[in-house]
């Protein structure tokens, strides 16, 4: 669907169906350049099951309009006028990689308005590469390529798709390679090496948090994911073996049940 | 010690390696080192909840093997992963492929420009199967580029062509055909089976679709039909109204749309979901791990094809008996030039030539080849031949030959792996053989 916020439009996918104001709201926030494509396996499920499933795409990226917003502190104040804008008091975050960050930032900035927050392949910081950082503000694609070799376990770089005929690295090079990369992929990758305020807002998270860490994520390795998560109090910690950072693609059926007990069961349904 | 700081490089495998592993993950697979062939029509569903998300692509999964195997599902990974497209999906036929490409792009009332030198098969389709469901065809030469242009019409949905045309190795020049097709707002889908990914990558010039008749050189035994189509992920379902199925919710899948849901792999999806579910050509798991085996030994082969077929061009340029050749290394083939910059890695192993004496000549050398099988493929490892006019197009009239390029004196030849001086020792005695005739029509 589309609606817009500080005057741009923006999409999010709402999992196949009709956004319902009635149902509790969980939004899915994507990593650095990307898009809301990467949640599929995890939206329709809820959008099937008593949720708005809204999977958006930042600004500036996917289908949704406008410049991306360079730190994370707007993207997190974004997300919260994302709640407003689609006429909801609360919601339930769920965010992967960069965002990670921006709905770490978004709960301790509204704690009010957060119920849940799910964390995939998160950590307090995610400094960047100096090299991979100047290659994508430089518009090279050599930056998609190498992300996508760090952001997929060794048993992702094989395949095994959970989607039947679907492979992983090229899909999510397409994905990273949709917008121009300098003005998604570099913005992202600046304010992510910019962002500092991670340890200190998840101090401040006091609602039900639930961390997602894979063995083989380099990019935010298990024992950073531990740190982000201990200094949130009482955060579930759930690690999946033989997987990369892309964790909601490479294992999505094992990410989609971890996730699906923790929101019903803090953030319940409209019962049909 | 240099203190050179190393630069970054992706470590994402690499052609030969992929021939031989992607897709696949054997810790999921019991260790088995080798793909399981999973000879099972369908799969248990873990509970009710279940059942309804896998029918409803709310996760991964098999349902029925008629929408999807994991034997088959390995194979179409790996097909991807060779030509660095997004998503699969494997059929029973190449024939099938391009049937499920062009009912998952159109509908009654649609056009598609097409070119003229295809597969005879491919031809009756675009030519007589495919109006009877609406969908009507402009044939364009695959040199007139221009042509593809002007034959584009308000309801045109895409392009097609083989990327080397059957028989006569016209090639259509797919960077500017493709350029034509997105300025339309257009996708190009090529047949690719004479090149396979080793010798072409077409998503790399353009190209939006990619089709294999997976039976032919992928394969190469030989032993078991199969095709494929690939997608590359680039082309935008919602840049127009063109392809409302893509792009709005479709009631022929659940109010669903395909291109907002999955974006690069759209197309796949909506071929899946919705062509294996209606037409159903599902792809055998048997015979999807017979191409698997294939597949291994790709680049290994298909070496050893493009130096026989050199070599057979040499041999047959100064042969006596020939009257001429074609092939994409010969110098003055028009498209020479065109076919170094899109098959860097050699021009391919399917030769045409003419033969002295014409029709009869071309039988009697088909009838006494004893190394070469005469039959009706091309790609296998072994060295093949047929006299078109008399086989895979015979169902041509005389004009629609003509346009296609073809000669009652063409010999096609898909050279195959075996020793060159057995194929030339073979061709010698088809030559003797072709002579004959002539002599005694001359006494």
């Amino acid at each position: 669907m589309k609606f817009k916020v500080n005057g741009h439009e923006v999409f999010a996918s709402t999992g196949g169906r009709p956004f319902d104001k009635k149902k509790p709201l969980i939004i899915f926030v994507h990593g650095s350049g990307l898009t809301h494509m990467t949640w599929v396996l995890q939206t329709r499920y809820f959008a099937f099951h008593g949720y708005n499933s809204l999977a958006i795409d930042l600004p500036g990226h996917g289908l949704s309009s406008g410049k991306s917003l360079k730190s994370i502190e707007d993207m997190a104040d974004w997300v919260s006028d994302v709640i407003d804008a689609v006429g909801h008091k609360e919601a339930s975050l769920v965010g992967h990689s960069q965002g990670c960050l921006v709905t770490v930032e978004c709960t301790a900035r509204y704690p009010n308005k957060i119920k849940t927050l799910s964390l995939m392949g998160g950590a307090g910081a995610i400094p960047m590469n100096p090299e991979l950082l100047s290659l994508a503000e430089n518009n090279d694609p050599k930056a998609v390529d190498l992300m996508m070799d760090w952001a997929h376990g060794p048993a992702g770089h094989f395949g095994g798709h959970p989607v039947p005929g679907l492979y992983h690295i090229n899909t999510g090079t397409m994905l990273a390679k949709s917008r121009t990369i300098q003005n998604t992929l570099g913005v992202d990758f600046r304010a992510c090496d910019n962002y500092k305020n991670g340890f200190e807002a998840a101090k401040k998270i006091k609602c039900p948090t639930l961390s997602i860490l894979a063995t083989d994520d380099k990019m935010c390795p298990v024992k950073e994911g531990k740190k982000l998560a201990s200094l949130i109090d009482g955060s579930q910690v759930d690690i999946i073996d033989n997987c990369g950072h892309m964790m909601l693609l490479e294992e999505a059926d094992r990410v989609l049940t971890v996730l699906k007990k923790f929101i019903t069961t803090n953030y319940p349904p409209l019962s049909s | 010690m240099s203190d050179k700081k190393k630069e970054l490089k992706p470590n994402t495998y690499k052609f030969d390696t992929l021939s031989l592993h992607a897709g696949y993950q054997p810790h999921k697979n019991a260790g088995s080192r080798q793909v399981p062939i999973y000879q099972t029509t369908s799969y248990l569903f873990d509970d009710v909840d279940h059942a309804a998300a896998l029918f409803n692509l709310e996760r991964g999964g098999h349902i029925y093997s008629r929408i999807s195997n994991p034997t088959v599902g390995v194979l179409e990974e790996r097909v991807a992963s060779l030509e660095g497209g997004t998503a699969a999906l494997a059929t029973s036929s190449g024939m099938s492929a391009i049937f499920l490409t062009v009912m998952t792009l159109c509908e009654a009332g649609d056009h598609l420009v097409v070119s003229s030198q295809l597969y005879g098969g491919t031809v009756n389709l675009f030519r007589l199967t495919l109006p009877k469901f609406g969908i009507k065809c402009t044939f364009v030469k695959p040199r007139d580029t221009e042509g593809f242009k002007k034959a584009i019409q308000k309801n045109t949905k895409g392009i097609f062509g083989e990327l080397v045309g059957n028989p006569g190795n016209e090639i259509m020049n797919m960077p500017e055909i493709a350029k034509i097709a997105h300025d339309a707002g257009i996708p190009l889908m090529v047949d690719a089976t004479y090149q396979t990914p080793y010798l072409c990558k077409p998503f790399e010039h353009g190209a939006d679709i990619v089709i294999h008749s997976l039976t032919k050189w992928m394969a190469g035994h030989g032993s078991s039909m199969a095709g494929i189509l690939v997608e590359g992920g680039k082309f935008d379902w919602m840049q127009n109204d063109k392809f409302p199925t893509m792009t709005k919710p479709y009631d022929g899948y659940h109010g669903l749309s395909f291109a907002e849901e999955f974006g690069p792999t759209a197309f796949t999806m909506k071929a899946r979901a919705e062509g294996m579910r209606d037409f159903g050509p599902c792809l055998s798991p048997q015979n999807a791990w017979n191409v698997l085996q294939g597949i291994e030994t790709l680049s290994v082969r298909m070496k050893k094809h493009c130096s026989n077929a050199e070599e057979m061009v040499k041999y047959l340029s100064n042969h006596e008996s020939v009257a001429w050749v074609s092939h994409p290394s010969v110098p003055d083939h028009p498209d020479h030039e065109l076919a170094k910059k899109l098959l860097p890695n050699g021009r391919g192993s399917m030769i045409a030539f003419g033969i002295k004496g014409g029709k009869d000549a071309g039988v009697a050398f088909i009838n006494n080849v004893k190394l070469a099988s005469h039959l009706a493929n091309v790609g296998d490892t072994r060295t093949l031949v047929i006299h078109p006019a008399s086989g895979t197009h015979s169902q041509m009239d005389e004009a629609t030959l003509k346009f296609a390029g073809l000669s009652h004196d063409m010999i096609r030849l898909s050279v195959g792996i075996e020793d060159i001086d057995d194929i030339k020792n073979d061709f010698e005695i088809g030559f003797r053989a072709s002579r004959k005739p002539r002599l005694v029509s001359n006494q």
